[in-house]
């Protein structure tokens, strides 16, 4: 039988799932999940579905660039590279911000 | 700083995951096509003032993500309303769980995780599509690109509590949409989905 103590640890490692699966949990903190793991199945089966469901997303929604789109942005990226270098003496391509890009990270 | 001259040598690797983000964002392969390469050149214009060694991905991913924002997202605005109050945690696991018990060895993968594997891509992409815009990209962000919360928040510009947020419900969301694309394929049977009510 699972006592108090063992409940509440299987219901705080619960609300710690994404965390940890996510990566977000310092070290200490993935350490007691994982030793709760070790010993409960339930646990360690609920996290396993979620990592395997993770895997599955990050797997099944990748598409093949079409080649004649990648043909497509090489020769805008040509065209770019090449009015640059015809106007960039007097700064007519100047960076156009207005998208809010942050360079200085 | 960045040079400018080295920018498809460095940038280019990304194009797949950018196309696959742009295609879950934007539904639809030309506009994709149009986000991505104004994504590209916008990226290009700017790379001299990219600081050299910081996480280009995320740059990418940032320009991509305003630019979807601000250009393309208005077109086909339409109000998007999805109470994910009431889906509760482990949606999906607590529906698959306890079927076939007896395949399930103490070894390997359980039935409910091989329950997953007969979801085709195509299922799985329009699960995700399906998705709420702004759940849709933290999801897209943090469980198929794989950043970390603190990278998310930079990318969309929200608190890091902002992002656990829509993480958390779009997550639950995504799952309650799987389970309707199982259902309605036939990859899941109906007495998985009766413990819904």
């Amino acid at each position: 039988m699972i006592n108090d103590g063992e409940k509440r640890s299987c219901q705080e490692t619960m609300q710690r799932l994404y965390d940890f699966l996510d990566g977000e949990l310092t070290d200490s903190k993935r350490q007691a999940i994982k030793e709760h793991l070790d010993t409960c199945s339930p646990c360690l089966d609920a996290f396993g579905f979620e990592e395997e469901l993770r895997h599955m997303l990050a797997t099944k929604c990748r598409d093949k660039v079409p080649d004649v789109f990648l043909h497509r942005i090489s020769l805008a990226l040509s065209s770019e590279q090449f009015k640059n270098n015809f106007t960039s003496s007097d700064g007519s391509t100047m960076i156009d911000n207005k998208d809010g890009i942050d360079n200085s990270e | 700083m960045a040079d400018q001259a080295n920018f498809v040598r460095d940038a280019m690797e990304y194009m797949g995951s950018l196309y696959s983000a742009a295609l879950r964002m934007t539904r639809n392969p030309s506009e994709a096509e149009d986000l991505v390469q104004e994504t590209y050149l916008k990226a290009y214009r700017a790379y001299g003032g990219f600081q050299q060694g910081t996480n280009l991905k995320a740059w990418l991913y940032k320009i991509l993500t305003n630019t979807f924002i601000n250009s393309y997202r208005s077109k086909k605005r339409r109000p998007e309303i999805t109470d994910v109050e009431d889906i509760e945690d482990l949606y999906l696991y607590k529906r698959l769980a306890g079927r076939e018990a007896s395949s399930q060895g103490s070894f390997g993968r359980s039935a409910e995780e091989e329950v997953l594997e007969r979801f085709s891509d195509e299922d799985v992409k329009r699960a995700v599509e399906s998705l709420p815009e702004q759940f849709r990209i933290a999801v897209l962000l943090a469980d198929i690109e794989g950043f970390s919360y603190k990278e998310i928040s930079e990318i969309i510009d929200v608190p890091i509590g902002t992002v656990m947020s829509r993480l958390h419900r779009g997550r639950k969301a995504l799952q309650k949409a799987l389970l309707e694309f199982g259902l309605s394929h036939g990859l899941v049977t109906v007495e998985a989905a009766q413990s819904d009510k």
